[in-house]
């Protein structure tokens, strides 16, 4: 019987294709469960999920408890701010503690690259990765790829180009492993400072100017400016990756300019949160080229199918 | 080693599902309140069979739904791997409808109990019967029982029942397979 190579979702590299497509079939299934006047089912009722995230999220942790409510899990909720992480608890005992109250999945965001697999060599749960530092984010690249899917069928020898900061995001890493194990070229584009030195060891081109890389593409990748993740280096001197937001937006930004002069349509993505203005303009993010809505609905059948995968082993 | 008896060949199928037909017909008339649901993965081969020859007989479209219970099924996590769930296709709600479960073997009852909570996701209805292929008797883990049965097998829990589909396995026919 079919079931997933792994026990937890640390990352999109420990997964192969087989897994991602079995994940990919499942969601299906779950995307008509959600489509139903009563997008309700049984099959978690005797698992507890907690969802611990030591870092902000909107969209991640309501699509993931949105997602273990639908499969009628019990669900405990957690967040740094205002918990014991403030008091100097460590990692470890901060989850262990919750596990001793007796939780079968633990669904972790830690600024921290690292932290998911750092926790599933010490604790019995199944661990799902829900985004650790600047290192992987395995679900939201699960849903790009099956929103992407949803869209053109078989992905292989599609172009998609992943467009901004590369250097700082975990949405980037983990797409670039899931769109290649799905035969999908891809190349990524921005600034010289926001592309890490040594991207091109991962298989990927890159491209410095945006016309360019969306007249090669079928699907661009629009990724946030995160600014909370620039200002200072170690040492606490300030660092900027670009003069100005407006240089960016002018170099980086997609605009439905942009869009016309191409001779063909392409497809436009955002993870989410959008800066509007920045990377997208508003008129291209909520026109017909964006599929940005259909990533979020997606996202919860993407995360009940983990889940759904992850639990259906046998009880210990 | 497994001996195999032909319980069922094709002829006596289709008089079978015929006559089952007839038999839905005589509670159910013009199928106007009536719907069919076949269940995942394969009762909806009996179902879609069931379904063309009403259509046929009546000369009128009916409503038919393809319907998975993989997840409301009372195994989940008590085995090896997870279980890997089937399409469910309803376009239509069952709000107050006449519903007709379709399965081709009744064995333990649990598929059909599965169903019935897979089911209530898509309306209430008025009320709702069970056709089956092959009922093995005196098997049963659940209280259940089917409205319309093709046929009745004696069965040991080591023997094994198939129903086998032209459109998927070649030929039209029922057969026991017994472990030496």
């Amino acid at each position: 019987m079919e079931k997933l190579s792994t026990r937890h979702l640390l990352g999109i590299k420990h997964l192969t294709r087989q897994d991602i497509e079995l994940i990919f079939n499942t969601a299906d299934n779950f995307k008509e469960v959600i489509n139903r006047p009563i997008k309700k089912v049984p099959s978690l009722r005797d698992t507890t999920i907690a969802n611990l995230f030591f870092e902000n999220s909107t969209r991640t942790k309501l699509s993931f408890e949105l997602a273990e409510k639908r499969l009628s899990a019990d669900v405990v909720n957690f967040s740094a701010s205002g918990s014991s992480v403030s008091k100097g608890e460590t990692l470890i005992d901060t989850v262990s503690n919750i596990l001793a109250m007796k939780v079968d999945v633990v669904v972790m965001r830690h600024p921290n690259p690292g932290a998911a697999v750092f926790l599933s060599r010490n604790i019995s749960a199944s661990i799902i990765n829900a985004g650790d530092g600047t290192h992987e984010h395995p679900t939201q690249a699960l849903l790009d790829a099956f929103s992407m899917r949803e869209k053109y069928g078989d992905l292989t020898n599609k172009k998609v180009v992943i467009v901004g900061d590369i250097a700082h995001s975990r949405v980037a890493i983990s797409n670039i492993y899931c769109l290649q194990k799905m035969g999908v070229k891809v190349k990524v584009c921005g600034p010289p400072t926001l592309i890490p030195k040594y991207i091109h060891a991962l298989g990927v081109e890159v491209e410095y100017n945006l016309d360019e890389a969306i007249a090669w593409c079928d699907v661009a990748m629009m990724l946030r400016i995160q600014l909370e993740r620039q200002g200072a280096d170690y040492e606490g001197n300030q660092v900027k990756y670009f003069p100005s937001i407006r240089e960016y937006a002018n170099l980086y930004g997609l605009t439905l300019e942009r869009l016309h002069k191409l001779n063909k349509r392409i497809t436009i993505m955002h993870p989410g949160p959008i800066n509007r203005g920045v990377e997208v303009s508003s008129d291209v993010a909520d026109s017909e080229h964006s599929i940005i809505l259909n990533q979020v609905e997606n996202g919860v059948a993407v995360r009940m199918a983990v889940l759904y995968l992850l639990s259906g082993r046998n009880l210990e | 080693m497994v001996n195999e008896r032909l319980i069922i060949d094709s002829n006596k199928l289709q008089l079978t599902i015929k006559r089952l037909c007839y038999q839905l017909i005589e509670n159910h008339h013009d199928f106007s309140d009536s719907v069919i649901l076949g269940l995942q993965p394969r009762g909806i081969y009996m179902a879609d069979r069931i379904h063309k020859e009403l259509e046929q007989i009546l000369n009128k479209k009916v409503l038919l739904g393809r319907l998975d219970v993989t997840f409301f099924r009372d195994d989940f996590r008590r085995r090896e791997s997870p279980l890997i769930p089937n399409a469910t296709q309803i376009d239509f709600t069952i709000e107050n409808k006449k519903v007709i479960l379709i399965d081709d073997v009744l064995y333990t009852g649990r598929t059909i109990r599965s169903g019935l909570d897979a089911m209530l996701a898509y309306g209430r209805p008025q009320n709702v019967e069970l056709m089956v292929l092959v009922d093995r008797r005196y098997s049963r883990h659940l209280p259940v029982e089917a409205n319309y049965i093709g046929t009745q097998v004696d069965s040991i829990a080591e023997e094994r029942v198939k129903v086998e589909w032209k459109e998927t396995d070649g030929k039209d026919q029922i057969i026991l397979y017994t472990p030496e």
